[in-house]
């Protein structure tokens, strides 16, 4: 079960985008371990503060604290302050991310794809980021595609090799970010099966966006309905998908499921 | 005899020239291509410097790349050789010294379309998808690691027909380096000219820069398959040799625009 010690911590997010205002004011935090995903109609915000996260996004206002850590900004003497560029990455190097469109890098083979960051970033030796490769790929069942390039290999095989490559920085909190909205409907199982086992296998933090409601039911030990850049209603799936209590959430569930 | 009748009632005598000519000839393609080859490795390394250096985070480092780029672009081939050949030495100590014509030339070529090419550098790294910057950004792989083992082995693949393009326009801005004491392919057909006549030397000036331009071409296919196969996008070189002797900007092996 989640303990009940933040892992990460949002303090007044706000964020814009120009003159549009993206994410007004947002409070929540996610426990250690926890499991928590994101719903509602796009343009909420979800992607958003998953790209907050990892620092894809500059914050406009607030504080995001991962593991008691400022993450972007920090507050001192009373003023906010930006954390240095140097810091963000020792501090974002706890969390992984899983893209839609995966993001492999083309140049670059399976295997090199995923021990680039462990040997370059963690300082593993060769043989022991290979290793940990060759485990990795073997959990989400592309062991047998190492040598392969991302061109050759199908969305669904490409988006879990990409899962293998997070996993590979032993991240503590998991960012997915709709990543079976690009695939074909066939290959969509594949990709949430490998999720669902490491869901099941770690003790990992996720922060999740998906339109497969099935999927968040399952994993999720929390599920947050977003409307217009803030939290409309939470609470655990069974509650949020059976009996929600908001008619935003009700009217959201109706055209989704 | 001159015009098109000469050119044909000639012709016999001026290959017989140009046979006994073919030393100074030969040495004349050779400076070309010293000039063309070192020139745009220099152009290489400067469009490098100055593209990557024009998307750094200080704005300083922006800013001199930005200008150096303009001055080079902005300011004529011509200008630049006579500069650095006839006006550098007459600088007072100790910034006058005299160069070496063949270093002058590469020089010269090197700056100016090394200026060209860093516009080149820049947009192709541009263009590499956002993803890629993300996925490095969300794996905390430094900017400058994942600038080399990542965005630029893309962008080099978007770059080279643009480069190819450069490096003929090089090639053929190469044959004015006569005009500073070196005696270079375009140099050695003015000197046959008068006994061949216009039409005979400057058909043969056409010719053989056509086909080192060929070669230029075919050397910068070659580059490209094998950029774009390790991108995964393309057969391999072997499997698409024929592709090298297509014209530039055609279509690739597998039908997809180049």
């Amino acid at each position: 079960m989640p303990e009940n010690t933040p892992h990460l911590e949002f303090r007044d997010v706000t964020k814009s985008f120009g003159g549009n205002t993206v994410l007004n004011d947002l409070n929540f935090t996610v426990g250690t371990g926890e499991r928590v995903t994101l719903i509602g109609p796009s343009g909420s915000g979800k992607t958003t503060i998953l790209r907050l996260v990892m620092t894809l996004e500059e914050l406009t206002g607030g504080y995001i604290d991962l593991g008691g850590n400022p993450l972007q900004y920090e507050e001192r003497g009373g003023r906010r302050m930006r954390v240095p560029d140097r810091q963000r990455r020792r501090t974002t190097q706890q969390v992984g991310m899983v893209f839609q469109h995966f993001n492999l890098f083309p140049n670059m083979t399976v295997m090199e794809n995923i021990v680039e960051a462990p040997i370059h970033v963690m300082g593993l030796k060769k043989a022991e980021a290979e290793a940990k490769a060759e485990a990795l790929l073997d959990k989400v069942g592309m062991a047998w595609k190492k040598d392969a390039r991302p061109s050759q290999l199908s969305g669904g095989q490409q988006q879990r090799v990409a899962i293998a490559r997070a996993l590979a920085m032993d991240p503590e909190v998991l960012l997915l970010d709709e990543v079976t909205s690009a695939l074909d409907p066939e290959q969509v199982g594949e990709v949430l099966a490998v999720l669902q086992d490491i869901a099941a296998e770690t003790d990992i933090s996720m922060l999740i966006v998906t339109h497969e409601m099935q999927f968040a039911r399952d994993v999720s030990d929390r599920v947050m309905m977003f409307d217009q850049g803030s939290i409309v209603e939470e609470g655990e799936p069974d509650k949020i998908f059976s009996d929600p209590s908001h008619q935003r959430t009700q009217d959201f569930l109706r055209a989704v499921l | 005899m001159d015009g098109v009748i000469g050119f044909f009632a000639d012709l016999g005598p001026n290959f017989q020239l140009l046979l006994d000519r073919s030393p100074q000839i030969i040495e004349g393609v050779r400076v070309t291509v010293l000039a063309t080859v070192l020139g745009a490795l220099l152009a290489l390394l400067i469009a490098f410097v100055f593209g990557i250096a024009q998307l750094s985070k200080a704005a300083v480092v922006r800013w001199v790349a930005r200008i150096f780029v303009e001055f080079f672009r902005g300011t004529s081939l011509v200008v630049q050789l006579f500069w650095l050949f006839f006006v550098l030495p007459q600088l007072p100590y100790p910034l006058g010294f005299r160069l070496d014509p063949l270093l002058v030339a590469v020089l010269a070529l090197g700056l100016n379309y090394g200026a060209y090419a860093a516009e080149v550098v820049r947009g192709s790294i541009n263009s590499v998808p956002k993803g890629q910057y993300e996925a490095l950004s969300a794996l905390s792989i430094s900017p400058a690691r994942g600038m080399v083992r990542v965005i630029i082995p893309q962008a080099w693949a978007l770059m080279i027909p643009s480069l190819s393009n450069l490096w003929i326009q090089l090639l053929k801005g190469s044959a004015i380096v006569g005009s500073i004491t070196l005696y270079d392919l375009f140099f050695q057909v003015e000197q046959v000219r008068d006994r061949t006549g216009t039409w005979f030397a400057y058909l043969f000036a056409l010719l053989a820069y056509f086909l080192i331009a060929w070669v230029i071409v075919v050397i910068m296919n070659a580059l490209e398959v094998r950029a774009k196969h390790s991108i995964g996008r393309g057969p391999a070189l072997r499997e698409a040799w024929r592709s090298l002797f297509r014209p530039p900007g055609g279509k690739t092996a597998e039908g997809g625009l180049a």
